[in-house]
């Protein structure tokens, strides 16, 4: 058995070198051919998760998901995952999988809002629906009706949604979660670049040197970006810097050179700061070829209010949230706002009246001159003394650690990347902090170049993707096109092969205005597809109120018995990520898509397949007539005339215009892209699932995932927003848009990357998105001069003081409260809760408080408390150790519990321009239960 | 009724005891807290099992005060009051023996059945043994294998397969020896029956009054003790009497009853 | 012969030899299986416990300790557990110790097996519990099951630790195969861990790749004649040398005999 030593020393020269370079082909060749024995099957597919958009492979036998790997050849991952996605495997599997329709009934086998969950047939659903829509479109038109759509959704399942809603119902009531996560982000690109999304890519992170995380806790949120930060800090640990802000002490600070502590909404005074000190004492190291090329100064008004109802004494308000909500029409301010509204000519103790609650997102174009005066109070005396978070650390503790990442900012040739996901989006100013952001690193020239850049990080898997991109929002269309604009109306209409004026022009009602519409009466049907809006929308008692008690229809399609499927009228058994087509999008534009990998369980269908099967029901002539819209003078106009001259008949339905057009007949299934994998829209599947008209679904005959994405990427073709054909992501390990001439794009409007920006042929810069690009122009003070100034290929600076929340700890709520996610769970907990690994890893959300805090309301580490708000209060654990280390003054407790229903405590405020709603800071008082 | 007097209410204590140190681990009651092993009464006096302490003591161990007080508490009131009424109170082993030999007498197992010979005295060997051992393997021997402490704990904090400890004494007791665990085997008794030698409880004879049934005898756990039936009228003195109260109550002539010790003589017999 | 003093005497000699026999033989088996159990090495014990031969005497098995435990971590060893029966411990796996910061199974306990000076510290003379000094066991790490290792971003150790960051740290290096990620992987620091058995508890995957053992079982020993001379705290371990210094020799193989001995064997040469 002895090795012989030549052929030793030969053989470990051989692995030596194999390691060397990485190579594992004879283990992969190996792998190749067990697998072929085992009868298991590997295709590649996306992480169900987060935004950084892992690739996976997943490993099917006997029609079920039996491993998972992470995919080597995914650039943003290779091979890698995080907790989460190491269980992709399991989700699908959890024994309390809603499997058929269920309905309210009462004995009589009737629908009762009071009654029991009983199983029904689809057949019986689809009628039940249809009965409810027809009967809210009469009551109420168009707006009657809503959807609660997700950036979880697939980009098809947000396709067909979308025309199912804006083409076919004609109301612009569709707004995704991605509104609780992503808007802020959305409105800070759109206000900045005319266009959404990042400029830059994850390969910043490889080359940047100073790292800042602001607002956001990457280690626990995005773990494998995290651990390319990590990596980049290990690679030059002296050279590389990372910053990290919160308002508590988080996992993310473990790597930190610089910890910053501060107080809920002083982002706002510390980027002001940062930007005082670049224009006030560094003037040499602002970029001024650059600005005064690419850049206008801009701002806006600051009586814009927080979001909440306009009718501050709406009577469904509970008499302890009165105070609060009489803040959208007026506030007294604060000595530190005084200070910062200084340049409006306000003082401490003036009453600010919120004049501009509806218009909100007005800005103008101003001079330098008057953005170095906006700044001027923002020293680092004031700064630090509105800023500090930590109570217990000193102040020149704190300046010094604000002059220093000022000092990693300004410093010249040094790469500068900044991080941020809810901590800036979940804010009452949540688009003035984005735009900051950008502000830094314009100023610096430090934008759209490798390693340098503001890069939002989403949250869900394709808030990019689906909500963003397709545009399911009660504004947009696909491409950053908005109903408001006839051009863009007409060139989806175009698209979708619809009469001209089918689209609603009225923008529609945004994520938390369809709760509140449903607390006034104003929507009777809401459908929730892939999220689950009774769990993660702030002041909740209201909303699952207004869902129980009132007179509505709710209907949600879930995989499992969430919060939502629980208040509803009517549950649909969906069929989860891995039993369907789909497609998503990360946050740094990259589309990846996937093969349905098996059948779903019990009969359960895709939400694609529901929007689809609801469309037969409903004929043209019932929805394309003359439509009442409140606000909208004239109502939509009748089509059907339009529609007849285009060839369509009264009698087809939704489904002959929208989904079984002639276009979608064209795509064949079989397709060789599908070959060996199931269709179960196309062909239906063997379980014969008893569909719509109560006879077994045979499929429709072509391939409709194919159909809805050729069709869609239309809209961003020649558009900055390319996509490449259905085939080529089957192949590929996503790419990132656009993508030009079969090649995708890493750095926008950077004219040595991106192809657009080098057409515009502007130098080397080009910022050519459209939106908000025609403004007028005048001081800090407000417009001086109306006459619109056109910024073609520019981007824009705004100054935006800071302003403290909505509310603010005081003698009875004398504690701020926090809330957001833990690694091992996933949003609302409805999938990662029901795999035991990670259930029994983290099987409660706990109240996590300083002791000191703890110590004063006589609570130690594991008792329970109450956390109460003005307007609701739960039950938690108490934690004084752990992940989580809040300075005194704050607590924090996550959302993804429903046990630990925590957003019954949240306030319902949002930032007046993006609608995000504002989950991150709110006065509690905690006592012991 | 009057038969059953003193079985009730020892059944009533037995249960109640047992009841306190459930209630403790189950929904906090603070009463009697631990087990027959240990325990604090009212969350201040502690109690302890001598005979447990003593094999600590001989392994070695430094023992903490609260078990030498709560063994000296328990070793003054059976020693001095009680007598050997542990065994018969409190010991919840005792429903399963009781229960057994009533059995056996109903079923008229003893005879049909040659009964073959254990030395009373066995459980003292046992527990010299569980001395020596404690003091050889370095831990309190007994205690690791005591079916008493099996069953209350059991019934406190989970039985596991401690059942099978009782059904195994309880067909010890029916099928192969009256009273065979609690009048042969158990150490835990012989120490009380040592500590309850000299206790001012007693069960007083009156030979004048007695018409020789002989039901005593048969319902006696240790037949023993009551060596002076229709011979002399004097009091139970042997420890090994558990003051159960049963011979008092079946007796029809009241020739049997409760008394205090006499530090006197004894009266002699009148023959 | 019959009842004469001799027989007497012999029938009592007998039956104290017979006695005596069957004693032996009760023994042989009682301790068997004393032994048997009480060698059950793998048990976690409360906070506070002695050493495992030194609490096994003092236990008195009142469940006290158990009583007060408001999570139900500890339990009274059953028959049918094959450990040292009504001996309280715990399975980290199921439910771990929480370490309450007021401890409250250490001072109900009655016999002093638990022992409360050893989880409290001092400060002015002034003892106060602190849980953080308890040792129950230590976490260790099977680094081939260990999905950190891997490269994969867990860590709900480190996460579920309650001395996050002093118990279980994070040792970041660089994944070279994906040259852009790092392994964060956690190291348990035995000086701190105090065996609660949260990381266990936590740990995701199928069988724990991250156990508490006990001390004993996890730890080697280095020995006190060598003292780490770049750590001036490591010389306190001399302390724990007896008061009474051994003035022993050592024996080898090589030195079993006297010098004097072995130089006059000269077989081997």
């Amino acid at each position: 058995m002895s090795l012989d030593r030549r052929e030793f020393l030969k053989s470990a020269a051989a692995a030596s070198a194999a390691t060397a370079v990485g190579m594992a082909i004879p283990a992969s060749v190996e792998a190749a051919s067990n697998q072929a024995q085992a009868g298991w099957r590997w295709d590649k597919a996306a992480c169900r998760f987060c935004g950084t958009g892992c690739g996976i492979m997943m490993a099917t036998k006997d029609d079920r998901i039996v491993a998972v790997k992470g995919d080597p050849l995914a650039p943003v991952n290779r091979g890698l995952n995080c907790i989460k996605g190491y269980f992709n495997a399991k989700i699908m599997y959890g024994a309390d999988r809603l499997t058929q329709p269920l309905l309210r009934m009462n004995d009589k086998g009737q629908f009762d809002k009071h009654g029991k969950f009983k199983p029904i047939s689809w057949e019986r659903a689809f009628d039940e629906m249809e009965v409810q829509i027809k009967s809210a479109l009469k009551e109420k038109g168009p707006t009657g009706i809503a959807m609660f759509s997700s950036g979880q959704q697939t980009i098809l399942e947000g396709n067909a949604a979308l025309k199912l809603m804006k083409a076919g119902f004609r109301t612009n009531n569709i707004d995704p979660n991605a509104r609780l996560c992503m808007a802020s982000a959305v409105t800070g690109f759109m206000n900045v670049f005319g266009a959404d999304e990042p400029s830059g890519c994850y390969d910043d992170i490889e080359l940047a040197e100073t790292i800042v995380a602001f607002g956001s806790n990457m280690a626990e949120m995005h773990p494998i970006l995290w651990s390319r930060v990590s990596d980049r800090k290990l690679s030059n640990p002296d050279k590389v810097q990372v910053v990290v802000l919160s308002t508590y002490k988080h996992r993310t600070m473990d790597l930190a050179d610089v910890e910053i502590i501060f107080k809920p909404n002083t982002d706002l005074a510390i980027f002001n700061y940062i930007a005082r000190e670049i224009v006030y004492n560094h003037p040499e190291a602002i970029d001024w070829d650059f600005v005064n090329r690419y850049i206008v100064f801009a701002t806006g008004p600051v009586d814009i209010g927080y979001g909440l109802r306009e009718d501050i004494h709406h009577p469904k308000y509970k008499k302890s949230e009165l105070d609060t909500a009489a803040k959208q029409k007026s506030k007294v301010l604060t000595a530190d706002e005084g200070v910062s509204l200084g340049y409006l000519g306000y003082k401490a103790g003036d009453t600010l009246q919120m004049k501009n609650t509806e218009t909100a997102n007005n800005h103008w174009q101003i001079t330098f001159e008057e953005f170095k005066k906006g700044l001027a109070p923002y020293t680092l005396d004031y700064t630090a003394h509105v800023a500090k978070g930590d109570p217990d650390e000193s102040i020149e503790d704190f300046k010094a650690k604000l002059q220093k990442m000022a000092d990693l900012y300004i410093e010249q040739k040094r790469k500068c990347l900044t991080f941020w996901t809810m901590g800036f989006n979940q804010h009452t100013r949540g688009t003035w902090v984005n735009e900051q952001a950008y502000m830094i690193h314009f100023l610096l020239g430090k934008q759209a170049k490798p390693g340098s850049g503001a890069f939002s990080l989403t949250g869900q898997p394709s808030a990019c993707g689906t909500a963003r991109e397709v545009g399911t929002f009660s504004h947009r269309l696909p491409a950053d096109m908005v109903v408001m604009n006839p051009d863009h109306r007409k060139r989806a209409e175009e698209i979708w092969h619809i009469p001209a004026g089918t689209i609603n022009p009225k923008n529609g009602s945004h994520f938390t205005q369809i709760h509140r519409d449903l607390e006034d009466g104003k929507v009777k049907f809401a459908w929730v597809s892939v999220c689950n809006p009774y769990q993660d929308t702030g002041n909740a008692e209201h909303w699952i109120k207004a869902a129980r008690e009132m007179d509505n229809f709710i209907v949600t399609s879930d995989g499992y018995p969430g919060i939502s499927a629980k208040v509803s009228d009517l549950i649909l058994p969906s069929a989860m990520m891995y039993e369907k087509w789909g497609a998503y999008g990360n946050a740094e534009r990259r589309t990846q898509h996937w093969r349905q990998q098996v059948t779903p369980v019990g009969d359960a269908m895709s939400d694609t397949w529901q929007f689809v099967e609801l469309s037969k029901r409903f004929t043209i002539k019932e929805v394309w007539g003359a439509q009442k819209i409140p606000g909208l003078e004239g109502g939509l106009p009748d089509v059907m005339g339009a529609a007849k001259a285009m060839g369509y008949k009264e009698t087809d339905t939704l489904y002959d215009v929208l989904y079984a057009n002639t276009t979608a007949k064209s795509f064949k299934w079989p397709d060789p892209v599908g070959k060996g994998y199931q269709n179960s829209e196309a062909e239906g599947d063997k379980r014969n699932v008893i569909g719509s008209d109560g006879k077994p679904f045979k499929g429709y005959g072509f391939f409709l995932q194919k159909y809805l994405w050729e069709e869609y990427r239309k809209f961003g073709d020649g558009h900055g927003h390319d996509y490449a054909d259905f085939n080529t992501y089957h192949r590929v390990r996503g790419l990132k848009w656009p993508v030009v001439d079969g090649k995708e794009t890493a750095w926008r409007y950077n004219a040595k990357y991106d192809p657009y920006a080098k057409k515009a042929n502007s130098g080397p810069f080009s910022f050519y998105g459209h939106a908000f690009k025609e403004i007028p122009s005048g001081n800090l003070q407000g417009v001086t001069d109306k006459t619109k100034v056109h910024l073609d290929g520019k981007a824009k600076i705004f100054f935006r003081p800071y302003m403290e929340p909505t509310e603010v700890p005081d003698k009875n709520y004398d504690i701020w409260l926090c809330t957001g996610r833990v690694l091992e769970h996933w949003h609302s907990g409805t999938m990662t809760m029901r795999v035991p690994e990670l259930y029994r890893a983290v099987p409660e959300a706990l109240c996590y408080i300083h002791p000191k805090d703890a110590e004063k309301r006589g609570v130690k580490q594991g008792d329970m408390v109450w956390v109460e708000s003005r307007r609701g209060k739960v039950k938690a654990h108490v934690e004084t150790r752990g992940r989580n280390r809040p300075p005194r003054g704050l607590v924090f407790v996550p959302w993804f519990d429903e046990k630990v229903f925590i957003n019954k405590v949240c306030l319902d405020h949002t930032c007046p321009i993006s609608k995000q709603i504002d989950h991150k800071k709110c006065a509690v008082k905690i006592y012991k239960a | 009724m009057k038969h059953y007097k003193y079985l009730l209410m020892r059944r009533f204590t037995q249960i109640g005891i047992l009841l306190l140190y459930i209630g403790a681990n189950a929904w906090g009651w603070k009463i009697l807290r631990g087990d027959l092993s240990a325990s604090l009464l009212m969350g201040k006096v502690p109690l302890a099992d001598p005979y447990a302490v003593v094999q600590i003591a001989v392994t070695g161990a430094t023992l903490g005060m609260d078990i030498i007080l709560g063994a000296l508490i328990v070793t003054l009131f059976y020693g001095v009051i009680g007598g050997r009424a542990f065994c018969s109170w409190v010991c919840p082993i005792n429903m399963i023996t009781d229960t057994a030999a009533w059995l056996r007498r109903k079923m008229r197992l003893s005879e049909i059945q040659k009964r073959f010979y254990i030395s009373r005295s066995l459980r003292y060997w046992i527990l010299g043994l569980s001395l020596i051992l404690s003091a050889v393997m370095g831990v309190a021997a007994f205690e690791l294998i005591s079916p008493v402490s099996m069953a209350h704990r059991g019934a406190v904090f989970g039985m596991g397969m401690g059942g099978g400890a009782l059904v195994v004494i309880f067909l010890f007791d029916l099928l192969v020896h009256e009273n065979g665990w609690c009048g042969y085997i158990c150490p835990l008794g012989a120490s009380y029956a040592l500590i309850g030698k000299f206790s001012f409880i007693r069960v007083h004879h009156d030979a004048n009054k007695c018409t020789d049934c002989r039901d005593c005898i048969t319902v006696c756990p240790e037949k023993e003790v009551l060596h002076m039936i229709n011979r002399s009228s004097e009091s139970v003195l042997m420890g090994e009497c558990t003051n159960c109260g049963r011979c008092v109550d079946v007796c029809k002539e009241d020739a049997l009853g409760f008394s205090i010790r006499s530090q006197l003589k004894q009266p002699k017999d009148e023959e | 012969m019959k009842n004469s003093p001799s027989n007497d005497r012999r029938r009592f000699l007998l039956s104290i030899a017979r006695g005596i026999g069957l004693s032996a033989m009760g023994a042989l088996v009682w301790s068997a299986y004393v032994g048997e159990v009480k060698a059950a090495p793998l048990i976690l014990r409360p906070p506070g416990a002695l050493k495992e031969d030194e609490f096994i005497k003092n236990c008195i098995k009142c469940g006290l300790c158990v009583e007060a435990c408001p999570y139900d971590t500890l339990k009274l060893a059953k028959p049918g557990d094959n450990l040292p029966m009504g001996t309280p411990y715990f399975t980290p796996r199921t439910t771990p110790c929480y370490m309450c910061s007021d401890v409250p199974c250490v001072p109900v306990c009655p016999s002093g097996a638990l022992n409360e000076p050893s989880v409290s510290s001092y400060v002015k003379a002034h003892a106060k519990l602190d849980i953080n000094k308890a040792r129950m066991g230590l976490a260790v790490i099977d680094k081939e099951s260990c999905i950190a290792t891997w490269g994969i971003q867990c860590d709900a150790c480190y996460r579920a630790c309650p001395l996050m960051g002093q118990a279980i740290t994070i040792e970041y290096s660089k994944n070279e195969r994906t040259g852009k990620h790092a392994f964060l992987v956690p190291i348990v620091h035995a000086d701190v861990c105090t065996g609660c058995g949260m990381c266990e508890h936590a740990c995701v995957t199928q069988k724990a790749a991250i156990y508490v053992l006990p001390r004993a079982l996890a730890m080697g020993e280095a020995g006190n004649h060598y003292i780490k001379g770049w750590d001036p705290k490591d010389e306190q371990r001399l302390e724990s040398v007896n008061k009474e210094v051994p003035h022993e020799f050592t024996k080898t193989k090589l030195s079993e005999k006297s010098a004097l001995d072995s130089l006059n064997d000269e077989s081997g040469l």
